[in-house]
């Protein structure tokens, strides 16, 4: 594969990723549907849907910032590449083992969406997710990045990880507001229980498979 | 694992009321005198069915004493909850408090005629992990199974006040109070909430020593029972504000939240007025400010009666007071169902309107005095008292017992058992079933009902009716 193709389908990863969260009811659209109908209110819809892609969005960061730091101060990339590519896939075995109904979000007040979304990505390791893709982008820039100055190389792996960020969490936000906004105008909620599915194992071993594909082409 | 929601949660009670109608219905057995274990029946509703309107099994625990009362599901409608964000549960066990042993049945019926134990909470474990005991009602919440209790800690519960404490929906273990700050919350009985308006009311009937052994008449004549209603905060955990219905307002019990979320009102039963006996509904809601209010609006008047007719305890007050022991609200939130226990009189009443009811059916049946018969000839035991309704609206049933004590009290001469229902018309209108009749083993008498599916006063709804 040339570099350009791969980064292509790095970016690609970065938006399916995001379209998957997006379309998870655990990752927040229900909330946005509910909010717009307890105001009585449509306009409700898209401002819930912002603040569930703000929460989103932080965690993203929380989780990316520290990996972009680390992709400049490791010298040795490849090693931090194999160290993400295990907490990813010790991330997922821990969701396979532990399969409990969740009880803290339900603790969230309902209406801190910003809140409740950070935690919600937080807990499911949707962060994470995204750090091996985050790692291959920066690693395909890495030659050329070998000769810039120290600031620019810096500046070019946050900038990065905030792209990453950005267009996941867009491409979330827009399969989860396209979702939310057929059930609020069309649907009804009666689709709300038809259509959702229990994907905690497909979550839990798309993570594992993420952490390998890392593992393999840190390799 | 379970790949899809239970089809027997739903988002709203709108759509709980077109789901399929109940099959089965759930209904305490109660053995009074503790000679025989208490247990669940099973009682066949499907009118095709040809053992209809039987008792087709029973799940009869091998302890004694342990008085069950109220009973509730493991996970109901609430696990559709957008917060969870894991509608991953069964509708599948009850959790059978007893209230005099303060030990807990959980009940596996995902097959209604092989019901069976499933576990058991032994009292010395929920004594020793929430300091409450005499456990009661049981709702489905966010974050587990919320159970109310009627007692503190020590040998007579009033060592402390009672409250509410919060079970695992899945493993059933006990995971503590739920309290923070009850404020000035001493009694406990029955609790409801608004889960999206993050609210939750619970109100107060009397203290151990004042119901175990019947009621304490010079406790009620000096309004000495419950008569607050509490509103929490229900995450944080906090009584916001109490509100005193007046102390002549002796036992506010049932709470019954309007069911489509978006709705800040409800309905609270008060047993008697002690200044002139009547029964009464108080209506609660949330005014602009955002203050709890609550105003009478529904009241019942006690019969005149000839004390010759009347148990001693009734004797100096020459009436029948009606005795307000329960009430339930359809799923359309329109019609309210007053059992009046004393009266022998089941009220059904138009609550479009919350704040002015209108009496819209009636049904008479047994009574302290009255003594009314069913329309199938037979004598009916007691009052009508514990009240289910279908999810549909369209079914109501009742069974007849009180509590173990009282029951002896107000109705000395009767014993027995039953569960009878009546049929609501579209629009008002109340009629017993001529041929729906059950009657209890011998020896033993019942309380609430629970049905298949879910009924009105168990799903909690996160989504308002669109």
């Amino acid at each position: 594969m040339t570099e350009t193709a791969s980064v292509a389908a790095l970016w690609w990863a970065v938006i399916v990723s995001g379209v998957y969260h997006g379309v998870n009811p655990g990752m927040g659209w229900p909330l946005s549907v509910s909010a717009a109908l307890m105001s009585g209110r449509a306009r409700q819809l898209p401002i819930a849907l912002a603040m569930l892609a703000f929460g989103h969005l932080l965690a993203m960061m929380a989780i990316l910032l520290p990996f972009s730091m680390l992709t400049i101060l490791v010298e040795k990339q490849r090693a931090l590449q194999l160290a993400a590519s295990v907490i990813v896939i010790a991330m997922g075995l821990y969701l396979l083992w532990n399969r409990k109904h969740p009880k803290f979000l339900a603790r969230v007040h309902p209406a801190k969406l910003g809140l409740w979304s950070f935690l919600a990505a937080m807990a499911h390791g949707a962060g994470l997710m995204l750090v091996p893709i985050y790692l291959g982008i920066c690693g395909t820039t890495g030659v050329d990045a070998g000769h810039a100055a120290a600031q620019n190389l810096m500046t070019g792996r946050i900038l990065s990880a905030v792209g990453v960020a950005v267009v996941h969490t867009l491409a979330m936000s827009i399969s989860g507001a396209i979702i939310a906004t057929v059930i609020y105008y069309w649907l009804g909620l009666k689709f709300l229980s038809k259509t959702w599915f229990n994907l905690d194992v497909v979550w839990a071993l798309s993570l594992v498979l993420v952490g390998l594909i890392g593992l393999y082409s840190a390799h | 694992m379970i790949a899809r929601p239970d089809p027997t949660f739903h988002a709203t009670a709108e759509l709980a009321m077109q789901a399929p109608v109940e099959n089965y219905g759930f209904t305490v057995m109660l053995s009074p005198d503790g000679s025989q274990s208490d247990g669940i029946a099973v009682v066949d509703l499907n009118p095709d069915s040809s053992t209809y309107g039987q008792i087709v099994h029973q799940v009869i625990v091998p302890t004694k004493g342990d008085e069950f009362h109220h009973f509730g599901w493991n996970a109901c409608s609430s696990s559709l909850s957008p917060l969870s964000g894991h509608a991953f549960l069964e509708r599948r066990y009850l959790i059978v408090p007893g209230i005099r042993s303060s030990r807990i049945y959980i009940i596996d019926v995902k097959d209604p005629l092989k019901a069976k134990i499933h576990k058991t909470l032994e009292p010395e474990e929920i004594f020793a992990k929430t300091g409450y005991s005499r456990p009661h009602t049981i709702h489905c919440g966010p974050e587990g199974i919320y159970v109310s209790t009627l007692g503190g800690g020590g040998e007579d519960g009033t060592d402390g006040p009672p409250g509410i404490f919060i079970m695992d929906c899945e493993s059933f273990e006990i995971i503590g109070r739920y309290e923070m700050d009850r404020g000035a919350q001493d009694k406990h009985y029955d609790f409801w909430w608004n889960l999206p308006q993050d609210y939750m009311v619970s109100s107060e009937w009397g203290l151990p020593p004042q119901y175990e052994n019947g009621v304490v008449a010079e406790d009620l004549l000096s309004n000495k029972y419950g008569h607050s209603i509490h509103f929490w905060d229900l995450r944080k955990r906090k009584n916001i504000q109490t509100l005193d219905l007046g102390e002549n307002h002796q036992m506010a019990l049932e709470i019954r939240p309007a069911h489509d979320p978006k709705k800040s009102y409800g309905f609270c039963g008060v047993v008697i007025d002690t200044t002139n006996l009547q029964g009464a509904i108080f209506t609660w809601w949330r005014d602009d400010d955002g203050k709890w209010q609550a105003k009478k609006t529904i009241t019942i008047d006690p019969r005149p009666t000839d004390p010759e007719d009347l148990p001693e305890l009734l004797k100096g007050f020459s009436a029948v007071p009606p005795l307000v022991t329960d009430i339930d609200l359809s799923l359309d939130d329109r019609f309210l169902y007053v059992a009046c226990w004393g009266l022998g009189e089941m009220h059904q009443y138009d609550v479009s309107d919350p704040m002015n009811p209108v009496l819209a059916g009636k049904v008479e049946l047994g009574g302290i005095a009255s003594k009314t018969k069913h329309p199938n000839g037979k004598d009916f035991v007691f009052g009508p008292q514990m009240v289910e309704i279908s999810r549909d609206g369209e079914r109501v049933y009742w069974t007849n017992s009180l509590y173990s004590t009282w029951d002896d009290q107000f109705y000395p001469d009767d014993e027995g058992g039953q569960m009878v229902m009546a049929r609501a018309g579209k629009d008002g209108g109340l009629e017993l079933d001529k041929d729906f009749f059950v009657e209890f083993p011998k020896g033993y008498r019942s309380h609430q009902i629970r049905l298949e599916g879910g009924d009105c006063s168990t799903d909690s709804f996160c989504y308002p009716n669109v």
